[in-house]
């Protein structure tokens, strides 16, 4: 999918200035907000399945390599093949020589973003295939033509006129008005595909290393109709989303589906192992596994792998200020919000991402409410580090920075600057008790005050306040 | 050098150790985690029943297996369903009353109804786990509007880890499809406005019948 982070200010202005997505995100932050916090509040065990969550992540990390071996044994024992894509390029290559083999028109998809990350869907149309997107969002979106805006709801930023408006134009008339109507439409349209497709493609949240089981879980049972009725069925997954054991499904089963959209279970959790056996009645005759690194691997060790024990919930994003004011689209590639403005810097490059991790107030909601603790604000300053240390920060932000270090370190020089500071501000502010204007900083001042100093620096007020 | 190689290697190289020796395979092969559980009282049936209306899904209480057939028969007049259904093979045994017709499955793209066994329900979260086999295709989870379980009072366990041992105890032992299903299907991909029956069955109804395994 092509990067589109560079213009990622551009974006935030006119998303601000859309109605429909203020609305739609104030809905949004309700709804998941306000039902994971629920769920937690009466869930005494919650914080240690967190605890223990994350020691099961990086145990798997630690011992990644076995884990995946083990996995791609089992998936080949069940009659399934595990594919390993060392990159996009990879996966898309495996994926289109299936599709080629197996002499592929059709083909069906359930939600997956590693699909996303790889572009498959353009691969996969630019070769003629007819590729139908399962998930309500995410069909509502390729009628669009839109990337995703939320890793667990697609379309949110999309209101029922504009996917009414959608659906009339690719459907027919007449339009329909209420979301009933509206889901209704999708079910029939869909149903015709699934039946029809020759290779289903879903994603994978956890993969088992135990019994080489993909699992998916969903609400709609989109996933689930795509992988039961196509002819092959083609999982992408990342290669971190490895689980040990059944066991260890059970302990991320309690914790994503609260963490993310607020829910006690989403409605459908689906193993699968292998293709279909001997006397099934159903099922794929095929059964295939691509494993996708693409930079994954790179992130183990060093100071990034923490973000490697992501579940893909989407509670980052849904409790960001940021991504609550200016949504998914304005981050410019396939993750949005916290999660996002770490995982994009590091696959596609710092150069063109500069803004994401700038785009962050450091006020820890999204480490509070990671169900896995990944330190996303920690991560966030060390991407800001890196591009210190290449370069990429504005001069006059380091040259600022050396400045403010040479009088920090010299703490008589740092008085005296403190003392003319609050004095001049204070002369500057008319009697207002606000600065609506600063000397250097219009693009702060521009949509707010500040509030001026008293004219008194906080050392001075602490030691006329200790004299009795 | 294959993507696979590649990929490992430099797993290896991250992590500045080479393939793991012998011994510590072993160990990670022993290793058999016990991580902590939700607090589940008793009365696992009530909690079931609870958990799994809670998200609208139904369920209906029979003294017997004998019985099962006539519920059936009660959903369908309710809903003023055709007496006809997909009907797993370990059910067809059941008496079904005259001028109701019913195969084995798959289901097929006009289905609207289907009677489905279970492997287990648990009392947790309120959800059943239906195993795929030649006997159980798993189609009928997921085509038919209108899908129903049937379910025993005594295979209702109290967490997701007490099922794991009995799906590793099946003939062939992990199936190719393990469903675990806690009601209808849903969606809130328009507005966040949830909506039942987006793909998968429009309603999930539980027949629960009183009778230990």
């Amino acid at each position: 999918m092509k990067v589109s982070s560079p213009q990622f200010k551009a974006k935030v202005v006119t998303a601000l200035a859309d109605p429909h997505l203020r609305d739609a995100l104030g809905q949004s932050r309700k709804g998941f907000v306000n039902g994971r916090g629920a769920l937690v509040a009466g869930l005494p065990e919650f914080e240690q399945l967190r605890d223990q969550a994350r020691d099961v992540k990086d145990h798997v990390l630690a011992n990644l390599d076995h884990y995946l071996e083990r996995f791609e044994a089992k998936v080949t024992a069940a009659g399934g093949q595990v594919h390993w894509a060392a990159d996009a390029e990879d996966a898309r290559q495996i994926i289109l020589g299936i599709c080629r083999r197996v002499g592929a028109k059709t083909i069906t998809k359930g939600k997956s973003m590693v699909s996303e990350e790889v572009g498959l869907n353009e691969a996969l149309e630019a070769e003629g295939y007819q590729v139908i997107e399962t998930d309500l969002g995410e069909y509502i979106i390729q009628l669009a033509g839109e990337p995703p805006s939320h890793i667990i709801a697609p379309a949110i930023h999309k209101t029922r006129a504009q996917v009414a408006e959608l659906f009339e134009a690719a459907h027919g008339g007449p339009r329909k008005t209420t979301v009933g109507e509206l889901v209704t439409e999708a079910r029939l349209v869909l149903r015709d595909k699934y039946f029809k497709a020759d290779v289903g493609i879903t994603g994978g949240n956890y993969l088992v290393a135990e019994t080489g089981s993909s699992v998916i879980v969903t609400n709609e049972g989109n996933g689930d109709l795509t992988q039961t009725l196509a002819r092959v069925h083609v999982v992408t997954s990342g290669i971190e989303r490895i689980v040990p054991s059944l066991e260890d499904v059970s302990l991320f089963q309690r914790l994503l589906a609260r963490s993310g959209t607020g829910q006690e279970t989403e409605t459908y959790t689906t193993f699968s192992t292998g293709p279909r056996r001997a006397g099934d009645p159903d099922g794929p005759d095929e059964y295939h596994v691509v494993l996708v690194d693409n930079g994954r691997s790179k992130m183990l060790g060093g100071k990034f792998q923490d973000m490697l024990r992501c579940i893909r919930c989407g509670a980052c994003m849904n409790h960001c200020p940021v991504y609550g004011a200016v949504g998914g689209h304005a981050y410019g590639w396939v993750y949005p919000g916290p999660m996002g403005s770490v995982l994009t810097p590091l696959f596609v490059g710092l150069d063109s991402t500069y803004d994401l991790p700038n785009a962050c107030t450091l006020n820890g909601r999204c480490q509070t409410v990671c169900p896995v603790r990944i330190p996303l604000p920690d991560l966030l300053r060390e991407l800001r580090h890196r591009q210190s240390l290449a370069g990429l920060r504005p001069r006059a932000e380091t040259r600022a920075l050396h400045a403010w270090r040479f009088v920090a370190e010299r703490p008589r020089l740092y008085r005296a600057a403190n003392r003319l500071a609050a004095r001049a501000l204070k002369a500057l502010d008319g009697g207002t008790g606000h600065l609506t204007h600063l000397p250097f900083g219009q693009a702060w001042s521009g949509l707010r005050d500040l509030p001026a100093p008293e004219g008194q620096t906080f050392l001075e007020m602490w030691q006329a306040q200790k004299r009795p | 050098m294959s993507s696979r190689s590649a990929i490992l290697d430099q797993i290896r190289r991250q992590l500045g150790r080479g393939p793991l020796p012998p011994e510590a395979v072993t160990a990670l092969e022993a290793r058999r985690p016990a991580h902590t559980r939700v607090a589940v009282g008793d009365g696992l049936v009530e909690r079931f029943i609870a958990r799994f209306e809670s998200r609208a899904g139904s369920v209906a209480r029979v003294a017997s297996l004998a019985q099962v057939p006539e519920a059936v028969a009660a959903y369908q007049a309710r809903l003023g369903l055709p007496p006809r259904a997909a009907v797993a093979r370990p059910l067809a045994g059941l008496a079904w009353p005259a001028g109701f017709s019913h195969h084995p499955g798959p289901a097929g793209q006009s289905e609207i109804l289907s009677v489905t066994a279970c492997l287990a329900g648990i009392a947790e979260v309120g959800s059943v786990f239906l195993p795929s086999g030649p006997d159980s295709p798993t189609s009928l989870n997921f085509v038919p509007d209108h899908h129903l379980v049937v379910l025993r009072t005594g295979q209702i366990v109290r967490h997701f880890e007490d099922v794991w041992p009995l799906v590793r105890a099946l003939p062939g032992g992990m199936p190719r499809a393990l469903n675990i299903v806690a009601g209808p299907s849903r969606t809130g991909d328009v507005e966040l406005t949830l909506q039942l029956g987006a793909h998968g069955p429009r309603s999930v109804h539980v027949i629960l019948v009183d009778a230990p395994m």
